[in-house]
């Protein structure tokens, strides 16, 4: 049981990198990024075509990816999501609906419906044992340590720099901001390019622990707007914690049966929805 | 050559005419006072000059460029630097914070942390608190601190009494020459006249989106403002 | 100035033309089991069935502003019930189509209740998450099938030939239905305090409008539709299985649909699932290529003619099939249908 804890923090690790990036998007220009789930898996084949060619190990194949996502986050951004923020509801949930059905089923058509993997080596299945029951994985705990790293670069850059601030201050007031003279698309291209740049450490890290495929991106959307609503909005400390509690939740519910893993994840999500609809730890907003 | 040149300028928000060709000019070091009652197009006007809104290129010229419509954040980067209705300053920001915001565009010029601390001694108390925790005069004071950070060549101030105490009103406008006085060109929009009028080199009255009246204040009496701003 | 004087009137001149080429299409459409091919039934089925799910998220999204990408949900709970009653309980399959709708809204209730607790892009997820709750509840069950599905037993005894009119008759009855509901009910006051709300909410409120009721009525109607439809499409696909009812592929082609078509009207849906076969039946041959096309050309519409095919065409040429808007004539006494074309047409709302 212990173990499966254990795991299961560490699995809601590598959701809290997937969920940061879709906070800070909701948090700065109040985008849910439907795709996001599908630009991780996007990422994860972007790395496979690296490690293809050039047969290096995939953990190095982010110096590849990360630029490149960043890239074409900011240039999403700026050539089509600005044109749909501040037009109500319905134009950002259709355009980043459509990327995801667009990016799965280009995936589908230029990879097949196979299911992959990257492999990083030994580091894999490497572990640690602790104590009689307990071997921890070199790798979800590497995992785990670079979402609290991000999480903790995050924080510093919003709150230390002179880009954090005025993106928090165009969350707050976009046209004030742009009376201080922030320029509101460029900044939220830069947003983005951020995001995805996480995604993209996102997306390499779930192909190596894990199968996935062209349709593997929904499930990652949902875990991480899972783990944003459990920690609650506008922390990204409570992002982290809503990840790690999650990881559990799904870790102990495949105990039980290994259909239910997943299952439970999302029973947990609806309770705490239910109970507490703001989240369990309340944030700036 | 004017500071500012403002040539038959209109504006609308969609089919409503707000502004009906407005023209004046204001120059450097000046400061200018915009007066009349709600709806007589004053902040409109301010939303035009700062870039909020959208009107003809050569309606507005600034240090002799045409910039009518440029964005907001472009007019800052030229000196055109405004206090917002309403202070809108920002509450997940702390006092210390917004004023950094302040200067995102990192103009150069007289204005600093420092500075500001200097002459709104009250924030430089606070300056680790959220800006929303502050007094409504506090937020003021802020958001002017904030405007200045910018360095502005033309400080725009939109209704700076509205929702204040009489008391705080008579001590920002106290403040003002301070500002001014270091080559600083202020446009003041005010509803509250008498405070106003201590402070302005020239003033404009606006009624129904034109200019009623314009003139120094020494010059004019209170009979012509009534009937400039009320139009009886 | 004395006021000019005026009518408010409802039909145009199109629309009643439009109203009796109708009715003759409807004849036709109902005697096609003696005229036409199996699979064009089966095609015309499936193409009802679309389009009733359009117009459904039609008037969840377009109408009351609920913009839901977990309708599929409904789609499979339908499929499901419909298994369930008339295999497991006896049920007349035919009549379990309706009773598996039911079914449906009854589940969009307690939805609701967690679901209506988030806005906007949240919402979205939110009931994109549920639906998926109710595939793995679905997939983890022995009785229903888990992954494997189930199939319909109940329509053995019938020859096929019965069973796909009796199908395709029924599909007629609730495309039919579906559509002079639509109208009817946009038509009505609570039709209007749809758009009420879909404009501003809080003004909304201010003059009474019970703005949650609205939209929780709003979301088991369609909720309903969607079950309706997922039980007829079972009902003529005969084999269910939770990935393929679940898939959010359903939602897709709803949202493609509706936002090509033309959202917020309700000739749009129909255009959009002509343009939807037509797309389809073109890249028939290459695989995944035609969803592709078909969520770039839904972008592209959003971002650049936001009214979608059929708000082009009827703000270029006036014309209206189902005119849900009032329209101020000036002019002399209520006069004939000449003066329709001169109108002010003040409208008050929709497109």
């Amino acid at each position: 049981m212990l173990n499966s804890v254990v795991q299961g923090i560490l699995l809601g690790g590598l959701y809290a990198l997937f969920a940061t990036g879709l906070s800070l998007i909701f948090g700065v220009m109040r985008l849910v990024n439907l795709a996001h789930g599908d630009l991780s898996i996007l990422a994860a084949f972007l790395a496979l075509v690296v490690v293809r060619v050039t047969e290096i190990n995939p953990l190095l194949a982010l110096l590849v990816v990360v630029p490149a996502m960043a890239g074409f986050g900011y240039l999403m951004q700026r050539g089509v999501l600005n044109f749909t923020l501040g037009r109500g509801v319905l134009p950002p949930v259709l355009v980043t609906f459509g990327f995801s059905i667009i990016i799965q089923n280009l995936l589908l058509e230029v990879f097949s419906a196979d299911s992959q993997r990257l492999n990083p080596g030994r580091i894999e299945t490497a572990s640690i044992a602790i104590g009689k029951e307990l071997a921890i994985g070199w790798f979800p705990l590497i995992t785990f340590v670079v979402a609290v790293l991000i999480v903790i670069g995050l924080q510093l850059f919003m709150s230390g720099t002179s880009l954090g601030r005025a993106l928090r201050a165009t969350s707050d007031d976009q046209e004030a901001a742009e009376l201080m003279g922030i320029d509101n698309r460029r900044l939220y291209g830069v947003a983005m390019a951020l995001a995805l740049a996480i995604v993209g450490v996102a997306g390499v890290f779930l192909g190596i622990r894990t199968t996935f495929g062209p349709s593997s991106g929904p499930d990652r959307l949902l875990f991480a707007f899972e783990a944003v609503i459990i920690g609650g909005l506008g922390s990204l400390w409570g992002t982290l914690a809503g990840g790690i509690i999650l990881g559990v939740a799904q870790t102990i519910g495949a105990k039980f049966s290994p259909g239910w893993g997943i299952l439970t994840g999302h029973l947990v999500f609806l309770a705490v929805l239910f109970v507490r609809p703001t989240g369990l730890f309340r944030g700036t907003q | 050559m004017s500071l500012l040149a403002v040539h038959g300028l209109t504006a609308f928000y969609g089919d409503f005419q707000a502004l009906f060709g407005i023209t004046l000019r204001i120059d450097e070091g000046e400061a200018v006072a915009v007066i009349g009652s709600n709806g007589a197009g004053k902040t409109t006007f301010l939303r035009a000059i700062s870039g909020l809104l959208a009107v003809p290129l050569d309606a507005v010229h600034f240090a002799g460029r045409p910039v009518g419509g440029h964005p907001a954040h472009e007019l800052v980067a030229h000196g055109i630097v405004m206090v917002p209705e309403g202070r809108r300053i920002f509450p997940s920001l702390t006092v210390k914070e917004n004023l950094k915001v302040g200067a995102y565009r990192k103009r150069s010029g007289p204005w600093s942390l420092e500075r500001v601390w200097e002459l709104f001694p009250v924030l430089a108390e606070r300056s680790n608190q959220s800006g929303a925790t502050l007094s409504g005069g506090e937020q003021q004071m802020l958001a002017i601190g904030r405007a200045l950070m910018a360095n502005p060549r033309l400080l725009l101030f939109d209704e700076i009494s509205l929702g204040l105490a009489p008391s705080v009103v008579r001590h920002l406008y106290h403040t003002l020459p301070a500002i001014t006085g270091g080559g600083t060109t202020a446009l003041i929009v005010e509803q509250d006249v008498s405070q106003v009028l201590g402070v302005a080199d020239r003033v404009f009255c606006f009624r129904k989106g034109q200019v009623s009246l314009e003139g120094r204040p020494a010059d004019l009496t209170r009979a012509q403002i009534a009937a400039a701003y009320f139009g009886v | 100035m004395t006021e000019p004087a005026f009518v408010v009137e409802r039909g145009t001149r199109t629309s009643r033309v439009g109203a009796v080429a109708g009715a003759v299409v409807l004849l036709m459409l109902a005697a096609l089991p003696l005229w036409g091919t199996r699979s064009l039934m089966r095609m015309l089925v499936e193409f009802i069935s679309l389009l009733v799910l359009a117009q459904m998220w039609n008037l969840l999204a377009g109408y009351a502003g609920l913009v839901s990408i977990g309708q599929q949900a409904y789609v499979g709970l339908g499929g499901y019930a419909l298994i369930v009653l008339a295999d497991d309980l006896g049920v007349d399959p035919f009549a379990s189509v309706f009773l598996a709708g039911l079914v449906a809204a009854a589940f969009s209730v307690p939805t609701a209740a967690l679901v209506f607790r988030f806005r906007g892009g949240y919402f979205a997820v939110g009931t994109w998450t549920v639906a998926e709750v109710y595939r793995l509840l679905i997939a983890n069950s022995p009785r229903l099938g888990r992954g494997s599905g189930r199939t319909l037993a109940a329509v053995f005894p019938l020859a096929p030939d019965t069973r796909e009119a009796l199908t395709y008759w029924l599909a007629l009855l609730i495309g039919t239905g579906a559509i002079i509901h639509s109208y009817l009910h946009l038509r009505s006051r609570f039709g209007l305090s749809l758009t009420a709300i879909r404009d501003s909410e809080p003004a909304s409120e201010s003059l009474g409008i019970d703005v949650f009721r609205t939209k929780l009525c709003v979301y088991i109607i369609a909720s309903f539709g969607a079950g309706l439809t997922g039980a007829l499409i079972y009902l003529n696909l005969l084999r269910i299985s939770p990935d393929a009812a679940f898939t959010v592929n359903w939602t897709a082609f709803m949202i493609f649909i509706v936002v090509i078509g033309g959202i917020g009207t309700i000739e749009g849906p129909i255009v959009g699932t002509l343009v939807f076969f037509l797309l389809r039946e073109f890249l028939a041959d290459f695989g995944a290529w035609y969803l592709i096309l078909l969520g770039v050309v839904a972008v592209l519409v959003m971002l650049r003619y936001p009214q979608g095919l059929w708000g082009l065409i009827a703000d270029r040429w006036d014309v209206r099939f189902f005119p849900v808007q009032r329209r101020v004539r000036f002019g002399a006494a209520p006069a004939g249908e000449a003066d329709a074309d001169r109108s002010a047409g003040l409208t008050s709302g929709a497109t």
